[in-house]
């Protein structure tokens, strides 16, 4: 059996309805165990107090915008490459769900930024790499409804989000070339494997990032099948009024 | 070298609109399709010249040959009718445009800008250029919209020319254009709803 | 592809070809700077490079929108996509026809406009420099999003949308390597990139153009 045999519309909404209600469950423990254990359960930070504990929503947030832009791109490569419409559907579906997590996690920011730098905005890289990946979400949106023909629209997105995702890069490193920034350092910081927040912090963190990834998964396979049942009712309505 | 569909299907919007399409056009001759309005003349003529994939089947001898005209002439009205014909040459490769010019009667407005033609007049530098691409098979969608009947058998002369040199010529319309030409129609040929051919929709039925 | 460059230029000096609209555009805009942020010249002095990048940029945007629409409304591009050119190839003569009658007057006329916004004598050489670099690729980015929507109505905005986006990497490029060779800094470094942006996208985004436009014909 073959991974790809979820490409099959039925079998994918098949295949979610009997995730779902798993995914469902698990994303909304891990979110409130979370951000409970996070909010009142670890102690305030000693310089930055109690605004410390917004972590639990922005870092999630944070990483979850930019993994969804990841996913639109794997999708797109795998609808242009084999043209699997339940791909392209998936990352139409993943997009506004992105730029929501883009949202949350340029307003914790700022609403953090306020108290700690004494600005609710400014122009760090970070903070700019996140407004020009809204940017990018916009335009990937903006484009998806403008196409009137969906397999067309899906074409043309593929692409953007490709193309996008090679400016998004250029534009990461123009950025940080700019300006150096007063952004913290990251608290994840992947590519070393060590973490810069200390354990009491980090095990609430980690609950709320695997919530939110949940939460994430759950969000795109409920949004991809009502996109699926619009195509369907869209291919159905085009037989039956052509044969009328 | 002649054009050869083979069991072609062909979609519009992601619906199927024509199966099982098969015909040949020889060295010499010419093929008036025929179909009633929506029956899809366009979308297998824009199939043809590879402006779109087909469903299915296979189309061969149309790599490189095809002179395509639809129902915009690709006409600049801020260029004369000459520096219009000129560039088409010139993109196929060509240089002569004066038998194009006479064909068509234009050598009398080759120095009016074309957008002050009518619309006749744009119609017919629109054929004329089919003639400049040195193409051995024109593709035709609706070719005398707005013509006269001079200038239809203008038009006429121009095809028959074409055929005599070892042209084809393909062309879908409604009237009789007076050529000596098999007519081949694409009524019977309206894809059947519950076939299944691969057109983009039907993964959701 | 001579024949399509020559068209496309002999399209734009006839009347309503919009020859000269990008570059009218530029000098409002800049003109309009003092007035919105007050006479000061060293105030000026200090955002002279900015402004006249932003304005260059918006420039070439503008005139983006009949890049292809025109060609697309009138069937030219249909027609082309049948002919023996590719389309890779008659996209890049679209773009540098496109630089030719936008990019090249902006950069000849950034001179003039920066003595008007009392630009620090040091930075003309780097802001002539870093705009000749840097329109090219605004140029062949902006084909890129006029391929995207060309067959939507009304798409002048959402190209807008689509293209500043892209611009950033450039604009952040070009502007600083003006900005730091206008307060006597060694703006070598961001030229280099930008000059690396623009080669990159010269020679790949005519392919991404391409096959957009074919999507969007079939």
């Amino acid at each position: 059996m073959s991974l790809w045999e979820y490409a099959n519309p039925v079998k994918f909404l098949g295949l979610s309805a009997r995730l779902q209600p798993y995914l469902w469950g698990a994303a909304g423990i891990c979110v409130t165990v979370g951000l409970l254990w996070g909010f009142f359960g670890t102690p305030d930070d000693f310089r930055q107090g109690s605004t410390v504990k917004i972590i639990y929503l922005h870092v999630p947030a944070a990483l979850m915008a930019i993994n969804a832009w990841f996913m639109m791109l794997v999708a797109s490569l795998i609808w242009l490459i084999r043209r699997h419409h339940v791909s392209a559907l998936a990352a139409k579906a993943a997009a506004p769900v992105g730029i929501t997590m883009t949202l949350i996690a340029l307003v914790t920011g700022a609403i953090w930024g306020q108290p700690m730098w004494g600005t609710w905005w400014a122009w760090d890289p970070r903070l700019t790499s996140f407004l020009i990946l809204f940017l990018f979400y916009l335009g990937y949106i903006a484009l998806w409804e403008a196409v009137e023909d969906p397999d067309t629209a899906a074409d043309l997105t593929s692409v953007l989000c490709l193309v996008g995702s090679v400016f998004a890069v250029l534009s990461r490193y123009a950025v940080n070339f700019w300006n150096q920034g007063l952004h913290q350092g990251t608290s994840v910081p992947v590519a070393t494997g060590g973490r810069t927040v200390a354990d009491v912090f980090w095990y609430p963190l980690l609950i709320s990032m695997i919530g939110f990834g949940l939460l994430f998964l759950a969000l795109v396979l409920y949004r991809t099948g009502t996109e699926i049942r619009i195509r369907r009712s869209r291919a159905l309505l085009a037989r039956s009024k052509r044969d009328a | 070298m002649a054009l050869c569909v083979q069991d072609v299907a062909v979609a519009r919007g992601g619906v199927p609109v024509l199966s099982g399409v098969s015909f040949t056009v020889a060295p010499r001759t010419a093929l008036i399709l025929r179909g009633p309005n929506g029956a899809g003349k366009t979308t297998l003529l824009r199939t043809i010249a590879g402006l779109q994939p087909p469903l299915s089947g296979r189309i061969d001898g149309a790599e490189e040959t095809i002179a395509y005209a639809g129902h915009a002439d690709g006409l600049k009205a801020m260029l004369s009718v000459t520096e219009n014909l000129t560039f088409w040459a010139q993109v196929f490769g060509q240089t002569d445009i004066d038998a194009a010019l006479a064909a068509y009667q234009l050598a009398p407005l080759a120095d009016r800008l074309a957008g002050t033609l009518s619309a006749g007049q744009k119609r017919r530098l629109g054929l004329a250029r089919l003639m400049v691409t040195g193409r051995p098979i024109w593709v035709l969608d609706e070719p005398t919209v707005s013509l006269d009947a001079e200038a239809v058998a203008m038009f006429a002369g121009a095809v028959t020319a074409h055929m005599a040199t070892g042209g084809m010529a393909l062309i879908a319309t409604h009237i009789d254009l007076g050529l000596n030409a098999e007519t081949f129609d694409i009524t019977p040929y309206r894809a059947h709803p519950d076939q299944r051919s691969g057109a983009s929709d039907e993964a959701f039925l | 592809m001579i024949a399509l460059l020559r068209r496309d230029l002999m399209l734009a000096f006839r009347a309503g070809g919009g020859f000269g609209l990008g570059l009218a555009f530029f000098l409002i805009v800049t003109v309009l700077v003092p007035f919105s942020v007050g006479p000061q010249s060293d105030l000026l002095s200090t955002i002279a490079p900015g402004v006249l990048w932003l304005g260059a940029l918006l420039a070439c945007l503008l005139s983006l929108d009949r890049l292809l629409a025109l060609d697309f409304e009138d069937g030219t591009l249909d027609l082309l996509a049948t002919a023996p050119l590719p389309l890779e190839a008659a996209l890049s003569i679209k773009a540098l026809s496109h630089w030719l009658t936008t990019g090249l007057p902006l950069v000849i006329a950034a001179p003039v406009l920066g003595l008007m916004l009392n630009l620090a004598p040091a930075g003309f050489t780097w802001v002539i420099a870093s705009l000749a670099l840097g329109t090219p690729a605004l140029s062949v980015i902006g084909t890129f999003g006029a391929a995207l929507t060309v067959g939507i109505k009304r798409g002048g905005l959402l190209m807008s949308l689509l293209v500043l986006p892209l611009y950033v990497p450039t604009l952040i490029f070009g502007a600083e390597a003006a900005r730091r060779g206008a307060i006597g800094l060694d703006g070598s470094t961001p030229l280099i990139l930008l000059a690396g942006i623009s080669l990159g996208t010269i020679a790949l985004m005519p392919f991404a153009s391409a096959a957009v436009l074919r999507m969007t014909l079939r």
